[in-house]
Parts: C-alpha cells; structure tokens; sequence
C-alpha cells in the first residue's frame, strides 16, 4: 500500500495555513487603512492654500471656540487666560487628559506649526506627526468649522504669548493608549453631517454652526454611549457632569423653556430668568458668549429652540 | 411713585412672586439661621436685579425712578456687612442648604473684593437714562455675581 494520501492533508495544512497568513494580512491592512490618520483633504488644503487670517476676526473665533476655557493653564484669570499653556486635567472613564500646551511657544505649544498643521489638527484630529489626538480635543465638532475661521483663529494665536511649560502626559490606560486605534474610534464616530437637518434660515444655521461645530456645546450637554461618543439620538438632552457632582442640564425644549430674549439675557449676563447665575464651567463659557457679537447669541438662542426636544 | 405704570407694576410683582417661589422651592430645608439669612440677601438681590433685567431685555417699561431705586438698593445689599452671615462652619455640607464653598472663608478678601465689585456695578447703573443704557450696565452687575458665584458657589446637590 503506497501511502498516496499522505501528501494531501499536509498540502492542505499548509493551504490553510495560508489563508489564514492571508486574511490575517488582509485584516490588517483593512486596519492599518481604516485607522491611518488622514490627511487634510484635498478641498479643504485647496481652501486653505494662500489664505491669511485676520488676527482681530480670531479674537471671535477664538471666544465661540472656547479655547482658553480648557487651554489655559488652572487657576489663570485676566489677561493670563491668554496664556495658553495648558494642564487641566479632564477626568473620563478612560483615564486623565490633560489639555496641551498651544501657546505660541516653538517648542512646547504650536509656535512652529503650519497652517496646514493647525487646520489638519482641527478638522482632522491628526498631529503635525501624524498621530492621533483623543476626542477630548473637540475635533468632532471643530471639524465643521469653515477654512477661513480656521486661518483667522491660526493667525490671532500666532499673536498670543509664548509659554515654555510643557505639555503633560495624558494619564490613559491599555488599551486606550494605543493611539492608532483612535483611528477606528473616529471611522465609527466622526460624522460631518449635522444633528439638525433641514431647509434653515440663515440664523439658524449661523447658530446650528456654533452649537454644533465651533462652540461645541454637545460636548458637555449631550450624553456619550459606553465608547465615549456623543449619542446623537439624544442630543443636548443632558448628561452627567463629566468634572464632579452634579449634572449638565437639558438644553431642548423638553426641559428648557426659556424664551429667546431670556437665553440671550442668559449668554450676556449669565442671569437666569431667576436673575440667579451662571456657575461651574457654563460661568466660563458665558465669559466667551459674552465676547461675540449680539446677532451670535440670539443665533445660538434660536437654534436651541429648533433643536428636538430629547430625553 | 406715580410715575410707576401699572404693568410695571404687575411685571415687578409677578417677578418677585416667581423669585420668591423658586427660592423657596430650594431652600426648603434651610434650618440655619445664618444660611437663611444669606438666602434673603441672595433673595433681595435677585429681586432687583431682576427689575434692572426686566427692564434690559423690553420686558419691562423703562422708567427713571425704578431703576434707580433697584440699583440704589443692590448697591446698599451688597455693602451688608456679612461678618453676622458668613458665619464659620456653615460651609456646603456642614449645614443643609449651604452652596457655600470653604474657600470663602480661606480666601475672605477676595470675596470682599467680588462683592465691592457689585457694588461698584450697582452704583453705576444709578441715573442710567434709558433702556439702553440700563443694558449696556447690566453687564457688570451680572459679571460680579458670575465671578463670585463661580469661585465660591458649591455644585447643586
């Protein structure tokens, strides 16, 4: 008897064996695709290409942006606010961030940035290196922004004060620290739709730019499924205080239902209809609202009163 | 007084019984005196305050006398003396119904200094002589509550 059949369960051994090497690489590269840190993209570079910003234009972009609010450093007041050296830690369930230093230092902030760096870094979450940034850096929502707030914004924090203080590491566990995998985080995540769709008067898109995009709202007041994400079926509906006790409250008309005038009161003053005010982060965030022209706030104050009401 | 129109009047009414209602509906189960005490304060700055806002935002006929009253009177509230107040231990969560964080009491001056800034505010908005300009002086009144409300006021519980 001549063992013919010896040869064939090795053959296919090593056939599969092969596949598996095969779809192994496969998978991989499919992962190595989905989460490579992309680039600015061609329209946007285009845009970009030979724009200059206005630094007094940044001063606003940087106000509804809300930049100092986590930029700079803890405890800073007054003109120090301007400094941008970071180092306020964000508790998550994922572990401490500590927001950056993006002062105009060369070394420490982004004194040494492009533009393009900075545009990339905005609307893309992606590093001059090429690394991914957490979405504690509201990307997500920046990524709406318009080219030229982008060059505008670039052009006034050229002209911000220099701070050596460096940046912190990030206090974040496996596997979170993996930064590559943020990439299949934002494949799933990063949308560039907006949560209210529509035919818009021009108010309310004005003001579904600042929420949604520029301002970032959602961030704080909309609640995150278990990956960190923002639920947009739930938009603005309120969600756990992300910094200590409390909660963010619902800001849709399912649980607000301050007039127009009064929201807008709100964002110049910080008085409630009550005439009690603003405390916690949203002090702060009045602080910047405040700056912004009267026609921003009453945007901001009229998309809120489009917005579905959510729970 | 006779200046005082009768909407004006009703509105003022009308904001002091929703002020009061929703004072009241937090502070249910204030039992110190001294808290108490710094809620009225609390109360009767927001009550003014609220004329000045009514009367910022159109909801409320501009009238000379009123404002000055209201803004002569958050002046005078905000220069209470608050060592009778403030007492020590009756910081948030030492007693029922503090917000008041131990930082006011680790950092006094400062408070002074938010708290003159009221003051400051309030005074000038006496002899503000129209809407307009009744708005253009809300802003540092509601400045100078935000910034001692943000460093000293404890989260709601």
């Amino acid at each position: 008897m001549r063992p013919i059949a010896a040869p064939r369960p090795k053959f296919a051994l090593k056939r599969g064996f092969g596949l598996l090497i095969l779809c192994a690489v496969i998978g991989a590269g499919v992962f190595w695709w989905v989460t490579a840190p992309q680039g600015l993209g061609v329209n946007r570079a285009l845009a970009l290409k030979g724009l200059q910003g206005a630094p007094d234009r940044g001063t606003l972009v940087f106000a509804a942006g809300g930049c100092a609010s986590c930029h700079a450093a803890p405890e800073a007041t007054g003109d120090d606010r301007l400094v941008l050296a970071g180092g306020l830690p964000f508790d998550s369930d994922f572990g401490t961030f500590y927001a950056p230093n993006i002062s105009s230092d060369p070394q420490h902030g982004l004194g040494a940035w492009s533009q393009g760096d900075f545009a990339r870094a905005l609307i893309k979450g992606v590093s001059p290196q090429g690394q991914h940034y957490y979405p504690a850096f509201p990307y997500t929502a920046y990524s709406h922004m318009s080219t030229q707030d982008v060059a505008d914004l670039f052009a006034y924090m050229q002209t911000l004060p220099a701070s050596a203080t460096p940046s912190q590491p990030h206090d974040v566990g496996f596997p979170f620290n993996i930064r590559r995998s943020l990439g299949g985080w934002k494949w799933l995540f990063v949308r560039d739709d907006y949560v209210l769709s529509g035919d818009l008067s021009e108010q309310l898109t004005r003001g579904r730019y600042l929420v949604e995009g520029l301002s970032h709202c959602g961030e704080c007041h909309t609640p995150r499924n278990a990956l960190g994400a923002l639920d947009r079926s739930r938009w603005l509906a309120g969600a756990p205080n992300p910094s200590g006790k409390g909660t963010i409250p619902n800001i849709t008309s399912a649980e607000l239902d301050w007039s127009e005038a009064d929201l807008v009161a709100y964002f110049t003053s910080g008085f409630t209809p009550e005439y009690d005010s603003a405390g916690g982060k949203m002090a702060d965030v009045i602080t910047n609202l405040a700056a912004l022209p009267e026609s921003d706030r009453a945007a901001i104050a009229a998309y809120l009163k489009a917005v579905p009401a959510a729970r | 007084m006779k200046k005082m129109t009768k909407t004006a009047m009703t509105l003022a009414l009308g904001l002091g019984l929703v002020t009061s209602a929703s004072f009241a509906a937090s502070h249910a189960s204030v039992t110190n005196k001294a808290v108490a005490a710094r809620h009225a304060q609390m109360q009767m700055l927001a009550y003014h305050t609220g004329i000045l806002g009514s009367i910022a935002k159109g909801e409320m006929e501009y009238n000379s006398a009123m404002v000055d009253a209201a803004a002569t009177n958050l002046r005078d509230l905000a220069k209470l003396d608050g060592t009778t107040m403030w007492l020590p231990g009756t910081e948030q969560g030492a007693v029922d119904g503090s917000r008041a964080k131990a930082e006011m009491w680790s950092n006094f001056p400062d408070v002074i200094a938010k708290v003159t800034d009221l003051a400051n505010a309030a005074d000038a908005m006496i002899g503000a002589a129209d809407q307009a300009a009744v708005g253009a002086a809300m802003g540092a009144i509601g400045g100078s509550c935000k910034a001692c409300h943000e460093a000293y006021r404890g989260p709601k519980t």
